[in-house]
């Protein structure tokens, strides 16, 4: 996509205060690493040359998922209006992954992040149509203002950070 | 005395129950639905497209209702082939007693439920928070079933642990305050955690509702939208509890009225760009889910913390760009179990009715609700009945609770029509809330003193109208008389007697100061002064000497009952305005607008108005001339409601050539007229200006505020969306002190200003009383003397 996409999903992801990184895939792991927070649970990322940092443990145990602080999963795609990031339901896990830890690490490449809604729509689409079952657009932070005051990270993260693989 | 039997006890009691209601909720709601509203109008303001969104969205619920019978075949074959149930619900007890069903074999029927010691214990459901869940009153169903039932929306959660209702269609628990959720969770689960912040509370609360998704049986959700094509829900929320109720457990029960169905996948996208700004003025609900159930998403068990979510394991990442997303192994598919619980309980009845059908389009975001002057003063406990709260509830609960769930509240929608602007699917609330009236007035029983306003009430309604309705439904032949015996009539309505009287027989609240009525109509001051050959003459010399827009129009000038007998100082400002700019006038009697049956729920006197009305000004149509309005209400009813009373032709021609009073000299001045012969400010002159509620859904409030500032004038426009006195209401015994708590607020906005302007008569008497001033029309403002 255009750096113009980039630039537009870059500032919406800052004013939903969500972290973001920008980088080839070769440094990938170390993006990963450095915007982790320990322990950290994942799934496989089907980027070429991109792979979780060891730290990260992957095929999780429902332990593992409670007691992780980081859950990191790959995003199918990116809407850059929204600052959002579309999460498969695949059976490796990345519904409970992205959700239960605190935190969530995205991984996108940057080919997959589309202007707008519309755009977001014109994947999904198809998709569903041949039979995807579930897709999650996840945008900012988990939230209420059920308790008196506007709180991050209730059911959902409280932290989230985005990395996008410029050249993938 | 005597009069100390004030009135019937029936207005006490609602008057004491609103009072209560907005001293004990009545900041919390107001704090939060205003907040609301007012993101919501800026990111409707921000957002491109919004209008053409709207209707995309409207146009696809017409079509999907119209469809529905087949769109449910639809449907229940995609939810089949997915893998899951689709079951159609006839009535609540249908569907709670499926669902217990579905609970008990959940919990009974396999290894899941029953662990490993062979002990069952009781069956646990989370639920995502649901309306049409409540409607059907499903918790206490699956509660009577000794089933375990948690709601994971902290709000709703809150109200669970209280044992209330919801005040709000999207914030359950809006009136609840924070110290009054720390007591409640304190006392709960005894313990003395301060709770002090909003953070400690919610993380309270995570952790609790944590546990019991990890341990759950079943989880249900409601659905947001079910597109037919693929048997997808979508599921929007922002706590994400509504992601983890819907794949932790691995039961996943959906229930949703059938009008959640639209055609296909690709018809959810409008929907998802508008209902998080439309319900909170956020550009996107965090979390939208979109789902096909069963999903290939792995169960987990808590219950085994060492065993692998991904039954299969899951593939080693890094050069796996073949992975292929559906089908990848893991034990999940087979694990799941999906049922779609469709619920019917009244709503094909609702289709087939022309006047509630529309209803069924709501997408339940609250806007109505945020938009609301009277909701935001007492909230969903006083503005809602049985279920549902805000203006659509009036549709919702007639529909699927019946008529008497709606004749409790449905009074409190005054007909000011600012949600009309607020809602996403463009639904006519009000019209919605004056049919029902109408349905409800005519099965109420016969009241005594009909005698009394018999011959005040020439109106084409049956019999057994509330006696003050019926006055309020008929005020101009009231005011005509006032009009006529004034001022005696004036001395007499000050009088205490009287003033006890009119409280006890058509429920007029004392404390409203009454209207003064002219002993000389504006008709008659008009013919007084000559008559339309006057008129012309001095707009020719206007025109002649250059200050005239030098157009060749003609306009008649509409002598609502207000202006007509009470306030006729704005009449005169508006006859000397136009001729001061070159347009003569005609100011003939005019039937009523009908707005004043309307606003009682009186449709067949005021469908009879319309006619008269539009026959009367026909002939002046015909000549060209323009129907020059000052009343925003009743340009309304033009505008709006003739659309449903008479023939598209005629109602069509009367809207294309009526005008507000403002919007039609801001138009002289942009034809060339010369603003230098009003009375105009030096540039900068501070105005605060409070335009009329349906001005505003008309989109003529900027009219008034350009022109006033081509006249010099630097007006300042409130955000209070209504005045409280809509008309009517404003008197009545049982609305008198809401209308007034609704009434602090605007004028609290404008109380420091130097001059208030005001466009409706209700707004200007509402505000003088206030503000102990005077506060005009724009127009006095601006008129030559
Ligand atoms: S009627 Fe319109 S504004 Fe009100 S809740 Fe329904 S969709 Fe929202």
């Amino acid at each position: 996509m255009t750096t113009d996409t980039v630039g537009r999903f870059e500032r919406e992801l800052e004013a939903l205060e969500v972290g973001f990184t920008r980088v080839r895939a070769a440094d990938a792991s170390d993006a990963i690493e450095t915007a982790l927070e320990e322990p950290a649970v994942g799934v496989s990322l089907p980027f070429d040359g991109v792979s979780l940092p060891d730290s990260v443990r992957r095929a999780p145990t429902a332990g593992d998922l409670v007691d992780a602080r980081t859950g990191v999963t790959p995003a199918t795609f990116a809407i850059a209006e929204y600052g959002s990031v579309a999460i498969e339901s695949r059976a490796a896990g990345d519904e409970p992954v992205s959700l239960y830890p605190e935190r969530h690490v995205a991984v996108v490449a940057e080919s997959d992040v589309v202007p707008d809604l519309s755009a977001g729509f014109d994947r999904l689409v198809p998709a569903f149509e041949d039979g995807e079952d579930s897709l999650v657009f996840a945008t900012g932070r988990s939230a209420t203002a059920d308790m008196g005051g506007l709180v991050h990270g209730v059911h959902g993260p409280g932290e989230v950070h985005v990395i996008v693989l410029e050249d993938r | 005395m005597a009069s100390n039997r004030q009135s019937n006890p029936s207005q006490r009691e609602k008057a004491a129950r609103i009072r209560h209601l907005m001293e004990t909720e009545g900041d919390a709601i107001y704090a939060h639905a205003s907040a609301s509203n007012l993101r919501r109008t800026q990111t409707y303001a921000e957002t491109d497209g919004i209008e053409a969104l709207r209707t995309e969205t409207r146009a696809i619920k017409e079509d999907a209702i119209e469809r529905l019978p087949s769109l449910l075949e639809t449907v229940r074959e995609a939810v089949e082939e997915n893998g899951g149930t689709v079951y159609l619900a006839d009535d609540a007890a249908d569907a709670n007693a499926y669902i217990a069903e579905v609970v008990e074999n959940a919990t009974g029927g396999d290894g899941d439920g029953t662990d490993a010691t062979g002990a069952s214990d009781t069956p646990s459901v989370v639920k995502s928070k649901s309306m049409t869940t409540e409607e059907i009153d499903l918790n206490d169903a699956l509660e009577r079933e000794e089933i375990d039932v948690t709601e994971t929306d902290l709000g709703e959660w809150v109200i669970q642990l209280a044992d209330d209702t919801p005040s709000h269609i999207v914030g359950p628990a809006m009136h609840v305050s924070r110290e009054e959720i720390a007591d409640l969770l304190r006392e709960e689960f005894d313990t003395d955690d301060p709770f002090d912040t909003p953070e400690a509370l919610t993380r309270f609360a995570r952790d609790k509702l944590g546990e019991r998704i990890r341990e759950a049986d079943v989880g249900i959700t409601g659905a947001n939208f079910i597109a037919a094509d693929t048997g997808t829900i979508t599921l929007i929320t922002n706590e994400g509890n509504a992601r983890k109720t819907a794949v932790t457990p691995d039961t996943h029960v959906a229930v949703a009225g059938v009008e959640k169905i639209i055609p296909s996948i690709r018809d959810v996208e409008p929907f998802v760009d508008l209902i998080a700004k439309s319900a909170t003025g956020q550009p996107i609900s965090q979390y939208v889910t979109m789902l096909s159930p069963p999903t290939d998403s792995p169960t987990i068990d808590f219950d085994r913390p060492d065993e692998p979510i991904a039954g299969g394991g899951d593939r080693t990442d890094g050069e796996s760009s073949d992975q292929t997303v559906g089908d990848d192994g893991g034990a999940s598919d087979s694990d799941r179990d999906f049922h779609l619980v469709l619920l019917d309980n009244g709503r094909m009845e609702m289709r087939e009715d022309d006047q509630l059908r529309e209803t069924l389009y709501c997408i339940r975001c609250g806007a109505c609700s945020n938009s609301c002057e009277n909701f935001q003063s007492v909230g969903g406990h006083g503005f809602g009945g049985e279920t549902y709260s805000g203006g659509i509830a009036t549709g919702w609960e007639a529909g699927v609770h019946g008529q008497d769930a709606a004749a409790e509240f449905n009074d409190l929608c005054t007909g000011c029509t600012r949600c009309v602007d607020a809602c996403p699917v463009k639904i006519d609330i009000p019209w919605i809330n004056t049919v029902v009236r109408d349905r409800v007035n005519r099965d109420e029983a016969s009241e005594p003193y009909d005698f009394l306003v018999d011959g005040l009430t020439p109106d084409a309604e049956s019999g057994g109208i509330d006696l003050g309705k019926r006055f309020f439904g008929n005020i101009g032949t009231a005011a005509k008389l006032a009009s006529a015996t004034a001022p005696v009539s004036n001395w007499l309505s000050q009088a205490d007697p009287v003033r006890a009287g009119l409280e006890r027989t058509l429920g007029i609240d004392r404390r409203r100061d009454l209207p003064t009525f002219q002993r000389e109509s504006l008709v008659d001051w008009f013919e007084r002064r000559g008559g339309p050959e006057t008129s012309r003459r001095r707009a020719q010399r206007a025109n002649e000497s250059g200050a005239g827009a030098a157009l060749d129009r003609e306009a008649v000038l509409y002598p609502d009952v207000y202006t007509n007998y009470v306030d006729t100082d704005r009449g005169k400002a508006a006859v000397r305005t136009l001729e001061a700019l070159g347009i003569p006038v005609r100011v003939p009697a005019l039937p009523e607008s009908g707005r004043a049956p309307l606003s009682q729920g009186m449709v067949a006197t005021a469908d009879r108005q319309a006619s008269e009305l539009y026959a009367a000004v026909a002939e002046d149509l015909d000549a060209g001339r323009d129907l020059v309005v000052v009343e925003p209400s009743d340009l309304a009813a033009f505008k709006r409601e003739y659309e449903r009373l008479l023939p598209d032709r005629s109602a069509g021609r009367l809207a294309e050539n009526s005008y507000e009073i403002c919007e039609y000299v801001y138009g002289l001045l942009e034809n060339g007229a010369d603003a230098g012969v009003l009375r105009t400010g030096s540039g900068d002159d501070p105005v605060a200006y409070h335009s009329h509620c349906q001005q505003r859904t008309l989109d003529l409030e900027a009219p008034t505020t350009a022109l006033l500032e081509q006249c010099g004038y630097a007006p300042r426009t409130t955000n209070a969306e209504c005045c409280g006195m809509a008309g009517s209401f404003g008197y009545k015994q049982e609305y008198y002190e809401l209308s007034m708590d609704v009434g602090d607020r605007l004028a609290g906005e404008v109380d420091g200003a130097e001059r208030v302007l005001a466009s409706g008569t209700s707004c200007g008497d509402q505000l003088e009383t206030l503000l102990e001033r005077s506060v005009p029309h724009p127009i006095e403002l601006l008129a030559p003397r």
